[in-house]
């Protein structure tokens, strides 16, 4: 893709307006449409369209094999640990209003939020993680 | 005192969470996702244990997660059956995953350890998930999650059938999930709730509905391909013989027995055993089909030459066993078919184990293979020779005490046809035992064969009459499970007194 400047540029261009849209998505899933799964496949879309548009080993620069596994366990990781933390606040698992965060109304619109948020990292990058492991195959067969 | 409370969630977050951080520290060291999957699956079991213990005491236990009430939040309900079910599998969870240490090492490629630790976790949290949880939906959702960590545990190994084995499941599988999923839909539709417990009140009021009759069908179809009852067992001989040896023991020992549940409390549980009867035979067709089964799954295990694959037969005849005791909804059939989860989970986890051991130390899986190897590997083949021996369902042995039930049931049901059966399939049963046996202790006087003899990946010549036992890390393991098999078709009290209790629930 080297030699269309029109896709490079236009992919560049875009990016960081689809990640602050995917952003918006996973922050506003709580109160309207749209939330973690939504978000962080726009987030997965936006690193996937930078990718193709400056190959592959551009894409693992920007974001390694190894950020990517981590970050994979640690979406989930941030939704189980909120569901513990709320059992440690004294209230059963997942139940965000029991959060020492102010009112209970407060609390369980954070808690709710840490999750999305949490499902969004995860669903971002396991999108990645199956892009990039698919064109690797590609590679290795021609 | 609050984590007591919380423990019925605890037993399904806690192998979650360490599901997803085996990965992040198999980076450091291959050890720790062994250390930790042994660690925490023993974690599950105590918990599991402690669950039981308080509904014995005081009866149900139920969860809100979240704090929703239910039926409109999700609700853990743990009664006797499921605490049962529960010790049973995360039990054998623990032995598996002491035992694979060795066997991992050798059948999988190192960089793939901890994403295989990672993956069984993943896998021992969904058959937990559904055994523990109240909502049908639930259900479905565990059901997916063990299923693909299934399909990806059948893969992860260096062979090649390995990728066609998972995929025949892969395809078998999900039509089973969405012919779950259809059944959930429609009674969904019918009555308005997904919560199992409110299921079973509103249900029988609108038993004369077609949709009702038609979800029935659909959850009676798509749970017996899942828990391979025989015509729909195409899946379960080639993903058993070709997964690695660790993988082969966990599935084959609980999750079918995570799907036998499944059936028993859908089938009894949601709907009732007086609609079975009074508007569909459904459980007729089941006996019958069941009883095929038996004769079956252990004519065709004689016909095997891979020990892998004869076992897997075997388990499909094992099968027919729990879900004809089942249906002949009776007290004591329905005793012998729940204590036959846990004991058939005893003889065939150690089957594997012991197959696990030969394949580690001879990488042999050839029934005419294991000609002489009684002195070769002794302790390994005592285990074979217990566990075969409660598979033929000798007195003594837990088999004989599952049997006995289930036969005295089909009597108390007035079915005495089904004694035949039941013995046939014993029979059958000594035939492939019995000609392994000969195999492995009287060794007539062929000249050895010229097999390539291995050592735990390394090839060693000199092989003859060598005493070359496994190593005690899984020999342990093993030779505690063949202790259990002797242990409890001993002294059944305890199992029993929680099956009978069990059964009582299911069918009153």
């Amino acid at each position: 893709m080297k030699e269309h400047i029109i896709v490079r540029i236009v992919a560049k261009f875009f990016t960081p307006f689809i990640q602050l849209f995917a952003f918006y998505v996973i922050a506003h899933g709580d109160l309207g449409p749209g939330g973690g799964f939504q978000g962080g496949v726009i987030l997965g879309a936006s690193i996937i369209l930078y990718v193709i548009a400056f190959g592959m080993d551009e894409g693992r620069k920007r974001i390694s094999q190894k950020v990517s596994d981590i970050l994979v366990s640690t979406g989930a990781l941030v939704y189980a640990g909120i569901g513990i933390l709320c059992i440690l606040a004294g209230g059963a698992y997942l139940e965000y209003a029991e959060l020492p965060l102010g009112s209970h109304h407060l609390a369980s619109h954070l808690g709710m939020y840490g999750i999305e948020i949490g499902v969004g990292i995860t669903v971002a990058f396991v999108m990645i993680t199956i892009f990039f492991e698919t064109a690797k195959k590609e590679r290795t067969d021609s | 005192m609050k984590f007591i409370q919380e423990l019925p969630v605890l037993i399904i977050v806690i192998p979650l969470i360490f599901a997803l951080i085996i990965p992040l520290t198999g980076r450091l060291n291959r050890l720790i996702p062994w250390i930790i999957a042994s660690t925490i699956t023993f974690f599950c079991f105590l918990i599991s244990i402690s669950l039981l213990m308080t509904v014995l005491d005081t009866g149900r236990i139920s969860y809100w997660l979240g704090g929703w009430e239910p039926p409109w939040g999700i609700e853990y309900a743990i009664d006797y059956l499921n605490a049962f079910v529960l010790v049973v599998v995360s039990f054998i969870a623990f032995i598996v995953s002491l035992y694979s240490k060795k066997s991992v090492e050798m059948e999988i490629d190192e960089d793939k350890t901890s994403t295989f630790y990672s993956v069984y976790m993943l896998f021992i949290t969904g058959l937990m998930g559904i055994v523990i949880t109240g909502d049908i939906f639930n259900i479905y959702v565990f059901l997916e999650i063990s299923s693909l960590a299934g399909y990806a545990l059948i893969a992860i190994g260096k062979k090649r059938e390995a990728l066609v084995a998972s995929y025949n499941y892969l395809i078998l599988g999900t039509i089973a999930a969405t012919f779950i999923l259809i059944g959930i839909g429609y009674i969904y539709m019918a009555t308005g709730t997904l919560n199992i417990a409110d299921l079973q009140e509103r249900l029988p009021a609108l038993f004369h509905s077609k949709m009702v009759l038609v979800a029935l069908a659909f959850f009676t179809v798509g749970l017996s391909l899942k828990l391979a009852l025989f015509p729909l067992h195409a899946w379960l001989p080639g993903a058993y013989t070709h997964a690695p040896s660790v993988v082969s023991c966990i599935m084959a020992a609980t999750a079918t027995k995570v799907g036998v549940y499944a059936m028993l409390r859908i089938i009894f549980g949601v709907f009732r055993i007086e609609f079975d009867i009074h508007f569909i035979p459904i459980a007729n067709i089941l006996i019958v089909v069941s009883s095929i089964a038996i004769i079956a799954g252990s004519a065709i295990a004689i016909t095997q030459t891979n020990l892998k694959r004869m076992l897997a037969y075997s388990s499909v005849g094992q099968i027919g066993y729990i879900v004809l005791g089942a249906v002949l909804a009776n007290q004591l059939a329905m005793t012998g078919s729940i204590i036959h989860i846990l004991n058939h989970a005893l003889m065939k986890g150690a089957l594997f184990m012991v197959v696990g051991c030969i394949v580690y130390k001879t990488g042999i899986e050839d029934i005419s293979g294991l000609r002489g190897m009684g002195k070769k590997m002794p302790f390994t083949m005592g285990v074979f020779t217990v566990a075969g021996l409660s598979m033929m369902g000798v007195p003594l042995t837990v088999g004989f005490v599952s049997k006995w039930y289930i036969a005295v049931g089909a009597l108390h049901a007035g079915m005495w046809y089904l004694i035949p059966v039941i013995i046939t399939g014993s029979l059958l049963a000594a035939v492939y035992v019995w000609r392994i046996i000969v195999n492995i202790y009287f060794p007539d006087e062929l000249p050895e064969q010229a097999l390539q003899y291995t050592d735990g990946g390394t090839e060693i010549t000199d092989h003859e009459s060598q005493y070359s036992e496994a190593p005690w890390i899984m020999l342990g393991p093993t030779m505690a499970l063949a202790a259990l098999c002797i242990y409890f078709g001993i002294s059944a009290t305890a199992p029993l007194y929680v099956a009978e209790k069990a059964a009582v629930m299911l069918l009153q």
